[in-house]
């Protein structure tokens, strides 16, 4: 179980988060939606290391990953995906999945999830050569999640998956997600297409400037008027 | 012209150059991994050149030891500088790396001047490097034969190293997105030390080299050399590897054959390698290998 307490992240003099609190247990989707500027992307960096938070802790298992270096962190199990995708561009698409094992060292292991990411996403398969900066945004998304499988994660936390992609290729990234959380993986998903993450999640938090505001199950999130406001973009 | 005049200065021109190739490639891929010149990287070579003077003079040592052990001294000097004049300052604005490394530079240059005494010291020669071969009528130095041959197995075995090895897999990744690379469990600071270490181990190597070529050892002597090897790189295509061999050889053929055949220009052999580079970045601004993108330096 991924544990949020108090968090606080300043850059400078801006308050980003301004202690936050929240929980991800285990097998379970829990999506965390707000406007955009809202602290989101605060939150999972501050998570996997790349932000140091002022105040607060995260905890995986009830170990503290806080002041870990992201490595570590990595090494863990909490693995993210992050926001516009960050493949390696000038590295084939082999290449961007043979770094996503980095640290593991069970050949037969890699070679296996190796084979898994390519029966998720073909398209990977059929172009493994090429560089990932000539792939599509949607194949490049394919790619920022197969890269994450390919370190084993138990906890995978997405950073708005379904940015600047067509509805159909975010459907089927959706739909991936579900299909990994199947597999026993806890996923934290981060969205502004608030109707997406909810649907697929078994919890949902509200971010607005750096606090919680909301929170219920996915169902009840998506039913509240306040949310179907703010929102779904639904005018009362 | 003589044929044998040619292919003499062909001869001399190819093992400057693979000098030059040597230390621009330690420039080239510190560049490519941080985006820092490292201006310190001539003083690098220096030092390299006076611990196996002092190895061999001092110490005693015989020269393959002395040498194998200033390689070494020197690689681990490199890791050292990172640590303490660019690791810290990582995350502040790139002109505060840049000032560090400039006062590294004067450092180290300073401090060998205090150390091992302002006035040149020529290093004893070794007659596997120190022979003449004669080829018919061409005669060189029997070092201005190696060079070329290490400078190629390097930069073979770099090429290797960064094309196909998961370490050279890391760098590359580094070199595009460090946050990214984090979040690969690639330990950075590891693979940042790794490019100094190898980058000053070069740097001795082609010290060491130099002094084999120009025996004389003083504390300023990498000054003009790291100079002329960082516009080599930048000529190559500043962070490409091939290219800073690539800018090496050029500079260095440049140079041998204007002082051979434009005699009245020798007086502008250190300015040669400015006009290159300015002819170079006019036609092509990212370097004959680089590629096209913005530079933030
Ligand atoms: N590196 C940074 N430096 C300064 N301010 C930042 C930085 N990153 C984010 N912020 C600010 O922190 C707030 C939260 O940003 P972010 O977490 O990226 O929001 P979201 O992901 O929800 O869009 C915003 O006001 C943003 O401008
Ligand atoms: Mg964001």
């Amino acid at each position: 179980m991924l544990a949020i307490e108090k968090l606080s992240v300043h850059y400078g003099g801006i308050h980003a988060l301004q202690g936050i609190g929240f929980e991800v247990p285990d097998g379970k989707i829990v999506s965390l939606i707000g406007a955009n500027g809202a602290g989101k992307s605060t939150t999972l960096k501050s998570i996997v290391g790349l932000v140091k938070p002022s105040s607060g802790t995260a905890s995986w298992n009830g170990e503290a990953l806080t002041g870990l270096p992201t490595k570590d962190i990595v090494e863990r199990g909490v693995v993210l995906v992050p926001e516009g995708r960050r493949v390696f561009a000038n590295l084939t698409v082999d290449e961007n999945l043979t770094l996503g094992a980095y640290a593991r060292k069970d050949k037969d292991g890699i070679a296996a999830d190796r084979k898994r990411v390519f029966e998720l996403f073909p398209r990977l398969d059929e172009r493994k050569r090429q560089k990932a900066g000539t792939l599509s945004g949607g194949e490049q998304q394919m790619l920022a999640v197969g890269r994450a499988l390919m370190s084993r994660p138990k906890l995978l936390m997405m950073d708005e998956p379904s940015l600047g992609l067509a509805p159909i290729v975010v459907k089927m990234i959706f739909g991936i997600v579900r299909e990994i959380n199947r597999t026993g993986v806890t996923v934290l998903l981060i969205e502004q297409n608030a109707k997406a993450a909810l649907e697929i999640a078994d919890r949902g938090y509200v971010l607005e400037t750096g606090r919680i505001t909301l929170q219920g199950s996915g169902a009840e999130l998506l039913a509240d008027d306040r949310v179907r406001k703010a929102y779904l973009g639904e005018a009362q | 012209m003589d044929r044998s005049l040619l292919f003499q200065q062909l001869a001399n021109a190819l093992s400057l150059g693979s000098l030059y190739a040597l230390i621009a490639i330690g420039y080239t891929m510190v560049y490519g991994i941080l985006r820092l010149i490292n201006f310190a990287h001539g003083d690098v070579f220096m030092l390299g050149a006076y611990i196996a003077f002092y190895a061999v003079s001092a110490a005693a040592m015989p020269w393959w030891a002395a040498f194998a052990v200033a390689i070494g001294l020197t690689g681990l000097f490199g890791i050292g500088l990172e640590r303490v004049a660019y690791r810290p300052l990582r995350d502040s604005p790139k002109i505060s790396i840049m000032i560090s490394a400039i006062g590294a530079s004067f450092l180290i240059e300073n401090l060998g001047v205090v150390v091992f005494g302002g006035r040149p010291k020529s290093f004893a020669s070794i007659p596997l490097f120190d022979t003449v071969v004669h080829f018919g009528s061409v005669s060189v130095l029997s070092v201005s034969l190696f060079i070329p041959v290490f400078t190629g197995l390097i930069l073979a075995v770099l090429l290797w190293i960064v094309g196909r090895t998961k370490t050279g897999m890391a760098m590359r990744a580094v070199s595009t997105d460090v946050d990214a690379a984090r979040l690969m469990a690639i330990d950075v600071n590891r693979v940042i030390s790794f490019t100094f270490g190898v980058g000053s181990l070069l740097a001795a190597l082609g010290g060491i080299m130099w002094t084999m070529k120009y025996p004389q050892l003083n504390p300023l002597m990498g000054v003009m050399p790291g100079l002329k090897c960082f516009i080599a790189a930048v000529i190559g295509g500043i962070g490409n590897i091939a290219g800073a061999v690539l800018g090496g050889l050029l500079l260095g053929f440049i140079e041998i054959m204007v002082v051979a055949f434009l005699p009245q220009l020798t007086g502008y052999r250190d300015a040669l390698a400015f006009v290159l580079l300015i002819v170079v970045l006019m036609a092509k601004p990212s370097g004959l290998l680089g590629k096209r993108q913005a530079v933030k330096v």
